[in-house]
């Protein structure tokens, strides 16, 4: 299963820093997000995009886990080459990881 | 200020200066509201304003500003809705005397409309360029004579002598976006401007409505995983909020889109850093602790926001020059687009070098495969079409055309089937950010009569 199915997400601009929240479609879905979205699965996951540190806030009674990814966005919006130069389309990445399984 | 019996009705009109305004309008006519608030100004669009400004004393505001105003103070003069924007950029005054000939136009003579100054702060800059540049190591005075604006945050307090002159249209240069919607709240119910819990609860209202659509089922839909109805007339959101600061984000019955957990979730984390430290003019709000409720179809209760005292200096954005953006991309379709594709990288990277631009910062990429999450993702795709981009940053205007030039030569020069050449060339403005003492920053307000 991916977190797709089970999540959205959604990312935003702040200078060089991105955040990405990703939010449980379902809350009872609320620990799985938890359990998947480690601090050093994430920052794997966007190794060659993300340059700096990953910054997690768990966020249970919204059932939501958002990141502040830094040195994210090629120098900020005003100065970045990219063609989608906010990382509005980061968000998106994160949602193509396999969720952990339950354990036993 | 005597407390409301009933709660007050805020709404947002844009979320960004190319918003669609046929919801503002609708929310206008029909969403019974006390005040409508236009937020249209991103990073860099003062200075954009200000280079504009500078070329023509007239001009400095949104360009879309008469036909927002056109559209929907027919409707807000007739129900004595409030109109609250920064659409007035870098010429808040012109902005308010174009407001007073919009009024004119559609025979509203009485319209009078406050404007708020005292956001730039270019020549306190200038005076003072030790100031350090917030994220570098920079000041002020390594940006030299590329700087062209400079405007500090203002908060809501710096909109209450306006909301005091009884004015029908607030218009603004910078003020933080969420305390577009603080300031009629703090005016209509009286809140004490160090009460901060309180304007915590306000700082999240703005925040929910300043992005408008985004919490009301824009930018939510993912076929067959999120579904939203008709994104083609997804209504703009308002707010009911009480005089505790508790309130309801709801839409327009008869809209599309939706309001519910889900898209409050994610407009209420929407670009925060640390959700217990947001940092604005009038507090540090606290959303660490927000509870969304689904109260009824398309309503969403949101409290538990708190706050405490506002920082001592005034976040600034400083907009300078730095330099040029040249790009040209070109397409590949077909059986072996990929390796057309790939083949037409290799041969710019030769022609870059050898036209001497080699050195330059780039991004070279096939759009289809790699262009968006970088070098990690899609290596292993066939896609039937690809879109080779190449940017680069350059000194000067004429190195950054020749950029397009040369992709534009694989028409005749590179790999079989290329076409569809598109070819820009952009004046980067830079935003660079600094702090000011709140003391060096004098807020005016002036009411226009016509």
């Amino acid at each position: 299963m991916k977190l797709h199915d089970i999540a959205l997400a959604r990312s935003g601009d702040k200078g060089n820093r991105a955040t990405l929240s990703v939010i449980a479609l379902d809350p009872a879905h609320y620990p799985l997000l938890e359990r998947t979205l480690s601090v050093e699965r994430v920052k794997a996951h966007y190794e060659g995009v993300v340059r700096g540190a990953v910054e997690r806030h768990a966020m249970p009674h919204l059932a939501a886990v958002h990141f502040v990814l830094h040195d994210a966005l090629a120098g900020g919006v005003t100065r970045s080459l990219a063609l989608d130069a906010h990382g509005k389309t980061l968000a998106a990445a994160v949602l193509d990881l396999e969720v952990d399984p339950p354990r036993p | 200020m005597a407390q409301s019996p009933r709660p007050f009705r805020i709404g947002a009109g844009a979320g960004y200066a190319g918003d669609r305004i046929d919801p503002a309008q609708a929310l206008a006519e029909r969403g019974g509201l006390d005040a409508l608030v236009f937020e249209c100004l991103a990073e860099r669009t003062i200075a954009l304003a200000q280079l504009r400004r500078s070329r023509d004393p007239d001009s400095g505001y949104d360009p879309l500003l008469e036909a927002r105003i056109r559209a929907v103070l027919p409707a807000c003069v007739a129900q004595g809705v409030r109109l609250i924007s920064n659409m007035g950029a870098a010429n808040p005054a012109a902005a308010g005397a174009a407001v007073l000939a919009v009024a004119r136009e559609l025979g509203l003579p009485q319209v009078r409309v406050a404007v708020v100054t005292g956001d730039d702060v270019l020549d306190w800059m200038r005076a003072h360029d030790a100031t350090p540049l917030i994220d570098c190591a920079q000041t002020v005075r390594d940006l030299g004579d590329r700087l062209v604006s400079a405007n500090a945050y203002l908060g809501a307090d710096a909109l209450l002598p306006a909301l005091a002159s009884g004015a029908q249209v607030i218009i603004t240069g910078r003020v933080a976006d969420p305390a577009l919607f603080l300031a009629p709240l703090m005016h209509h119910f009286g809140w004490a401007a160090d009460d901060w819990p309180l304007l915590g609860r306000g700082i999240v209202v703005g925040h929910l409505l300043e992005c408008a659509a985004q919490v009301s089922g824009g930018y939510l839909a993912d076929p067959g995983h999120v579904d939203v109805e008709r994104l083609d007339d997804v209504g703009f959101p308002l707010a009911e909020v009480q005089a505790d600061g508790r309130c309801v984000i709801t839409k327009l019955p008869g809209s599309g889109g939706r309001v519910d957990r889900l898209s409050c979730t994610a407009q209420l984390l929407y670009e925060i850093e640390d959700p217990a430290r947001y940092l604005q003019p009038d507090v540090v709000a606290d959303f660490s602790a927000v509870r969304l409720h689904e109260v009824g179809p398309d309503r969403v209760a949101v409290e538990g926001a708190g706050g405490r005292a506002r920082p001592e200096q005034l976040k600034v954005t400083l907009g300078h020059r730095d330099g040029f953006i040249g790009e040209g991309q070109i397409s590949y379709a077909g059986p072996g687009a990929r390796a057309r594709g790939e083949l037409a990288l290799a041969v710019m990277e030769k022609r870059l070098q050898r036209i001497g631009l080699g050195d330059r910062e780039r991004r070279a990429e096939l759009i289809g495969v790699n262009a968006m999450h970088g070098p990690l993702r899609g290596s292993d795709c066939e896609p039937y079409e690809v879109r080779l981009r190449v940017a680069l940053r350059c000194a000067t205007r004429a190195q950054a055309e020749r950029v397009g030039q040369e992709v534009e030569a694989l028409y005749l020069n590179g790999p079989a089937g290329g076409g569809g050449v598109t070819q820009s060339v952009r004046e980067v403005i830079g935003a660079a950010s600094a702090l000011i003492p709140r003391a060096a920053v004098a807020p005016r307000c002036q009411v226009l009569e016509s």
